[in-house]
């Protein structure tokens, strides 16, 4: 009897404890990302400026794993009707959150809120990625494209100048080279194969990669990845694989060690590894834009990669305003800096990079430039972004196609053919399931 | 056998209750639900659900990717098992002889069993990554071969094998020690006495005395290379390259959590549902019988 009356205290004690500070806390704005280390810090201090801001709300940032990990939690949270406030979900997604019937535009949601925001001032290559209508939908945070990273120390063994091949040719060319001279026992690499190599590749030329311009004006797209270019492409990848002029290092960041150790001299990744580079990296190095195989192509611009911040339906409506006003605090030119000059992504607004120029850091930084500068340009209908349904899952059939291709079991031209026969029977699937 | 009666009807049922609910909750249920999935065709964020019948099924049995999972399954499998319950027998052979720190030893044999899967997989990139790995560093310096298994199939294939026949393989030593153990030393002594020799002890004797252990542990191994052995393939070779390493669970994983085509994936899981329960029915009804219970 005794215990239990003690029970009963304690358990009162407690609520009171509870209780009030449950009552005056801040209202809390959840935002699911998949940022790790040293990103995920610096994601934290970028949320942690926001919080000291403010009066009302405070954003719980919290790291839900990869970016599949991330959607595939969002996705399970919504249906329990339990959603973050935010997820960060990759480039690849945008097409799932866009048809999901689960989101609440981020140009909707600013005007609701009666927060001016000058979407003009977005550069257009990622708008363009995160927009229907004209109108953006989700708020890009993390965008970067990618680059050529060369080896500094090994070009000037093999006596070529400081410079970064511009062409293709100039690849072959310069990786002999710099083989015969011992620089280096492979001329290049390439991380994220499919995004690098294709969904990149195609728009820098003007190539379509899909039709209905990329996905973009319809469900019932195919990809268009096995024409002539592409098989002329790959095909080069593959002899020089053989070669070793090439050295296929498999998926996502995991070549980037032959870069890192010497083993490669040249390295084609992100922009966004630019931070990591100038902290670990042993010799000089430069950075160009990715290479182009000359006329008759076009030059036209690459698309960006990263993600974006997508707003969840189905929140209480007084805490829309906490997201809208860290979404507008995200998007202000010196957040806008900061996160650029601490990670590397690039900064996504023209006043931030005005603002980045007037401080001569390109100058300084000239790394950092290249990325823009390639996304500069008006982009056509073939390099505005790809919209394709399911395309994290596409990107994984290119990818084990290249894989065959680079291991000479199939030519390039039957490698892409399996990939295109694959990755149509998974937008046909995507197109079924969306159908209204 | 002696049956204990209970006086109270109900207390029986109540005292298996708990059992019973734990089964249906994370069995029954999810076992259901899949069974369920697999029939629709549903949009990733459930908002756009359709009945499809076999659809899902129909597919898969009439993709060449599917079938080659399902080789690439059996391969592993096999393999895992193999390796795991022949290295596993051997070592805990070695681990009944009468040898200086056998403590110390016996212990150190369980550890890789200790070991998550998916770090398991992360110790074996160290070692055999083709562009930071120990062994192709050191390989390079004696010869030309390029042990470059994110383009060559089998080689990731073995690599996957042995990664995970090695996290599992403390598993089988530790029932393997207890069974060697547990045999009386006067039947091989009197053995010995009638001349036969190790091979023969080993056939006549050890052997189908270890039988019921060797068989539980045959099943065991099987099943965990169909289902358990997700972690290493994930971390090591993400079911590349072109798919050589791509086993069924991990299709499963694949097809539902980066391809959010759930229909699929459930359609998947009740496949490999059916094909355990066969294979397992199947050992119990053909090699359980050579299994001599003492």
């Amino acid at each position: 009897m005794k215990r239990r009356v003690r029970a009963v205290a304690g358990l009162a004690a407690l609520l009171l404890v509870v209780l009030p500070t449950a009552a005056l806390a801040k209202t809390e704005i959840h935002l699911w990302h998949a940022m790790g280390g040293q990103l995920g810090e610096t994601v934290n201090e970028l949320v942690k400026q926001f919080n000291q801001s403010q009066v009302d709300f405070e954003v719980k940032p919290l790291n839900k794993g990869t970016y599949p990990e991330v959607l595939t939690g969002a996705i399970a949270a919504y249906r329990q009707k339990n959603p973050p406030h935010i997820v960060q979900v990759f480039d690849v997604g945008t097409q799932t959150m866009l048809l999901s019937g689960a989101i609440h535009p981020i140009f909707q949601l600013m005007k609701e809120q009666e927060i001016k925001v000058d979407w003009n001032d977005f550069i257009k290559p990622v708008t363009g990625y995160y927009s229907r209508d004209g109108n953006l939908y989700s708020m890009p945070f993390n965008s970067s494209s990618p680059i050529l990273y060369y080896n500094k120390e090994a070009f000037k063994k093999a006596g070529l100048a400081d410079k970064p091949p511009a062409t293709w040719k100039d690849v072959g060319e310069f990786s002999k080279k710099i083989i015969a001279a011992g620089g280096a026992k492979c001329g290049f690499t390439t991380s994220w194969p499919s995004w690098t190599m294709l969904e990149n590749t195609f728009p820098w030329h003007d190539q379509p990669f899909a039709t209905n311009q990329n996905g973009y004006t319809g469900l019932d797209t195919k990809l268009l990845i096995n024409g002539e270019f592409g098989v002329k492409h790959i095909g080069q990848l593959a002899a020089w694989q053989k070669d070793g002029v090439y050295s296929y290092g498999g998926r996502m960041g995991q070549p980037d060690p032959k870069f890192i150790n010497g083993d490669c001299a040249m390295l084609i990744q992100s922009s966004a590894v630019i931070g990591g580079f100038t902290k670990s990296l042993k010799f000089a190095w430069g950075t160009g834009p990715l290479p182009h195989w000359g006329p008759p192509y076009k030059k036209q611009n690459a698309v960006v990669g990263g993600a974006t911040l997508w707003v969840m339906k189905g929140q209480k409506p007084a805490d829309y305003k906490g997201v809208a006003q860290f979404m507008k605090f995200i998007a202000e030119p010196h957040q806008q800096m900061w996160w650029h000059v601490t990670t590397g992504y690039l900064p996504i607004t023209q006043t931030a990079i005005k603002n980045l120029e007037a401080g001569y850091h390109f100058k300084k930084n000239p790394e950092q430039w290249t990325a823009l500068g390639q996304l500069s340009g008006k982009p056509t209908a073939n390099s505005q972004g790809h919209r394709l349904g399911n395309f994290a899952q596409i990107r994984e059939a290119i990818e084990g196609e290249m894989e065959n291709v680079f291991a000479g079991k199939k030519t390039a031209k039957e490698g892409l053919d399996a990939a295109v026969a694959k990755g149509n029977d998974i937008l046909k699937e995507f197109a079924a399931a969306h159908k209204p | 056998m002696k049956r204990s009666v209970f006086r109270n009807r109900a207390l029986p049922y109540v005292l298996v209750l708990p059992q019973i609910a734990v089964t249906v909750v994370f069995f029954f249920w999810p076992a259901f639900e899949s069974l369920r999935l697999s029939l629709f065709r549903t949009s990733p964020f459930g908002d756009k659900t359709s009945f499809v019948g076999l659809e899902n099924f129909r597919k898969l049995l009439t993709t060449p990717e599917y079938y080659q999972s399902i080789a690439n399954t059996f391969v592993f499998a096999s393999g895992v098992t193999a390796i795991g319950l022949g290295v596993g027998l051997f070592v805990a052979a070695l681990a009944t002889q009468k040898i200086r720190g056998l403590a110390a030893y016996r212990t150190a044999v369980l550890w890789p069993y200790g070991i998550a899967p998916p770090i398991a997989g992360i110790i074996f990139l160290f070692i055999f990554h083709p562009s930071y790995g120990v062994l192709p560093y050191w390989l390079g310096f004696v010869t030309s071969y390029d042990f470059n298994w994110l383009l060559k199939g089998w080689v990731a294939m073995a690599l996957v094998i042995l990664a995970t026949a090695w996290t599992h393989v403390g598993y089988n030593i530790a029932f393997f020690l207890a069974g060697l153990l547990a045999i009386p030393t006067s039947v091989l002594e009197a053995a010995s006495v009638d001349g036969a020799g190790a091979i023969r002890r080993f056939r006549s004797i050890i052997f189908p005395l270890l039988s019921p252990i060797t068989f539980y542990l045959l099943v065991v191994n099987l099943i965990f290379s169909f289902f358990g052995s997700f972690g290493v393939i994930h971390a090591v070779t993400q079911g590349g390259p072109g798919g050589a390493t791509e086993i069924m669970v991990f299709k499963v994983y694949k097809d539902g959590f980066i391809g959010l085509n759930l229909g699929s994936s459930a359609a998947q899981s009740v496949l490999l549902m059916i094909l355990v329960i066969t294979l397992t029915a199947l050992q119990f009804r053909f090699v359980e019988k050579r299994v001599t219970y003492s």
